[in-house]
């Protein structure tokens, strides 16, 4: 049987999302024309944390506003190799996402090919002026030449190895979990 | 899910899960850009023996969302008119290479026996075959039924129709509808009343997951929805009814009649409607009339259909 490595308990969770938060807000020079959209499942609870983060630093942010949710399923480059699975909502804020910036959120960056559906889904929906993306994990061994902006924690991992992510909103409590499967792990991207 | 041939083919969480999709295609067809990338490289075919307006539009409209190729064969003007055999057709298709195939054919059984018979690998979609089934129709009915008495004119996901009336009226001997409705609705826990003259009811239908009346005005009552059946003239080699007055007098749907219901509920009708027979100008046009979104859903009903029978592995 795998074993379970806690590698991020909640507090260090919460403080690496205060860190993004403030690292958008810096890059940006403020919050005007922010888009937070996470990639569900557990991206959109992290968009969402992060809207709050904001608007608990910037007066005049409504945290309900600037979040949104992307949902990639039908633009996935491995669509055909799996059951078809149900599509999870896409709701952007208000505005849409025309000439904003868009930050895309997720909670493990591996192969690259989920934020490649991410672009490619953000296309059909509108023109963003730039697109930045906010991992909570980045465990390396990318497949395509996709890199994150503001990286929650950067986790070497075997490419056998599982990692998880555990939040509040979907499992009960924030970790950050690494399983040793010997070879055949497949983790997802 | 391989083929969808009849409503009694999903269970309840597949049946749940077909609207739930429905509701974020829905939510693609509001954007600028309504096409989607599912089904690049698939290939659709409309197989139509019979004719058929709503259905093979909205067919046609769903698999072109999904970026499918699209091919629509209708019995005029093929060579179906020269006496070739649904089996020749099929081994034609097969050989194009179809992914899927839409079929609406005269014969009850049609598309049973083209997902069966070995002739073709593609996945068959029920368009109505006969007097038989139309589960797609279902599955628009229940979706719409479920955003307005469930989801309160919005979307409703995982949620079923447990505890709904439903009221079916008219003629359900030549309905597909009727069946396919009957069985999803119950599959999805709703409480269906068929209402139909004698005449007009199959045999064996004692046997459906239904309760039959043959009185309108005593049935309509308590219902959360009552939806209208056309009545087939052109399926009816008989007299089933001795005038069209006396039919409207009994089964059509008017304002008063639509006054007995409790204010939430909805009336539904598949279309074609017969104008001033199953149903009045001024019943179809009201405020309850919910027949025109019916067709709009078809389509978000339909890409989830297709979605799902395409989209992944095996297909």
């Amino acid at each position: 049987m795998a074993s379970l490595r806690p590698v991020l308990e909640a507090p260090e969770i919460s403080r690496a999302l205060t860190r993004i938060a403030h690292e958008v807000l810096e890059r940006n020079h403020g919050p005007q024309g922010l888009v937070l959209l996470g990639i569900p499942r557990r991206g959109v609870h992290l968009a969402r944390r992060l809207a709050e983060r904001l608007a608990a630093v910037e007066p005049g942010v409504d945290a309900a506003a600037i979040a949104g949710s992307l949902d990639v399923t039908m633009y996935r480059d491995d669509l055909r190799r799996q059951p078809a699975r149900t599509l999870l909502p896409t709701a952007l804020p208000p505005g849409g996402v025309d000439d904003r910036i868009v930050v895309l959120v997720d909670d493990v960056l591996f192969s690259g090919r989920t934020v490649r559906a991410a672009l490619d889904a953000l296309n059909d929906l509108g023109r963003p002026r730039a697109v930045r993306l906010a991992v909570l994990v980045d465990r390396g061994h990318r497949e395509l030449p996709i890199r994150a902006d503001h990286v929650g924690k950067n986790l070497p991992t075997a490419a056998s190895e599982r990692v998880r992510v555990l939040l509040e909103e979907t499992d009960g409590r924030d970790a950050v979990l690494i399983e040793g499967a010997p070879e055949s792990g497949e983790g997802r991207a | 899910m391989k083929h969808l041939l009849s409503a009694a083919d999903l269970s309840r969480e597949e049946a749940v899960q077909v609207l739930d999709v429905a509701e974020q295609m829905a939510g693609t067809q509001q954007r600028e850009i309504k096409k989607l990338p599912a089904l690049r490289g698939r290939t659709v075919v409309n197989l139509f023996f019979e004719d058929s307006t709503r259905t093979r539009i909205s067919f046609e409209a769903a698999a072109k969302r999904l970026s499918a190729d699209v091919i629509t064969f209708s019995a005029k003007g093929s060579s179906v008119s020269k006496g070739e055999s649904l089996k020749d057709t099929a081994l034609t298709l097969e050989a194009m290479g179809a992914d899927a195939v839409v079929v609406r054919h005269p014969a009850s059984g049609a598309p049973h026996r083209l997902a069966r018979a070995g002739w073709t690998r593609s996945a068959v979609l029920n368009a109505g075959d006969g007097t038989h089934e139309h589960p797609t129709q279902a599955l628009l009915d229940a979706y719409t039924l479920r955003r307005h008495l469930v989801g309160g004119g919005g979307p409703a996901a995982g949620a079923d129709l447990a505890g709904l009336r439903v009221g079916i009226v008219g003629d359900v001997l030549h309905s597909r509808v009727a069946r396919s409705d009957v069985l999803l609705l119950h599959t999805l826990g709703a409480e269906v009343t068929l209402v139909a003259p004698p005449t007009l009811l199959p045999v064996g239908v004692e046997t459906w997951p239904c309760r039959v009346s043959y009185d309108l005005d005593g049935a309509l009552e308590g219902l959360d929805a009552v939806m209208a059946l056309r009545v087939q003239l052109e399926r009816m080699d008989a007299a089933f009814f001795p005038s069209a007055r006396e039919y409207s007098r009994r089964y059509g749907l008017d304002a008063r009649r639509l006054a007995l219901l409790p204010d939430h509920a909805v009336l539904l009708h598949p279309g074609p409607m017969n104008r001033g027979l199953e149903i009045t100008a001024e019943a179809a046009d009201g405020t309850r009339s919910r027949i025109v979104e019916q067709v709009s859903n078809g389509v978000a009903v339909r890409m989830a259909a297709l979605y799902l029978l395409l989209a992944g592995e095996d297909a």
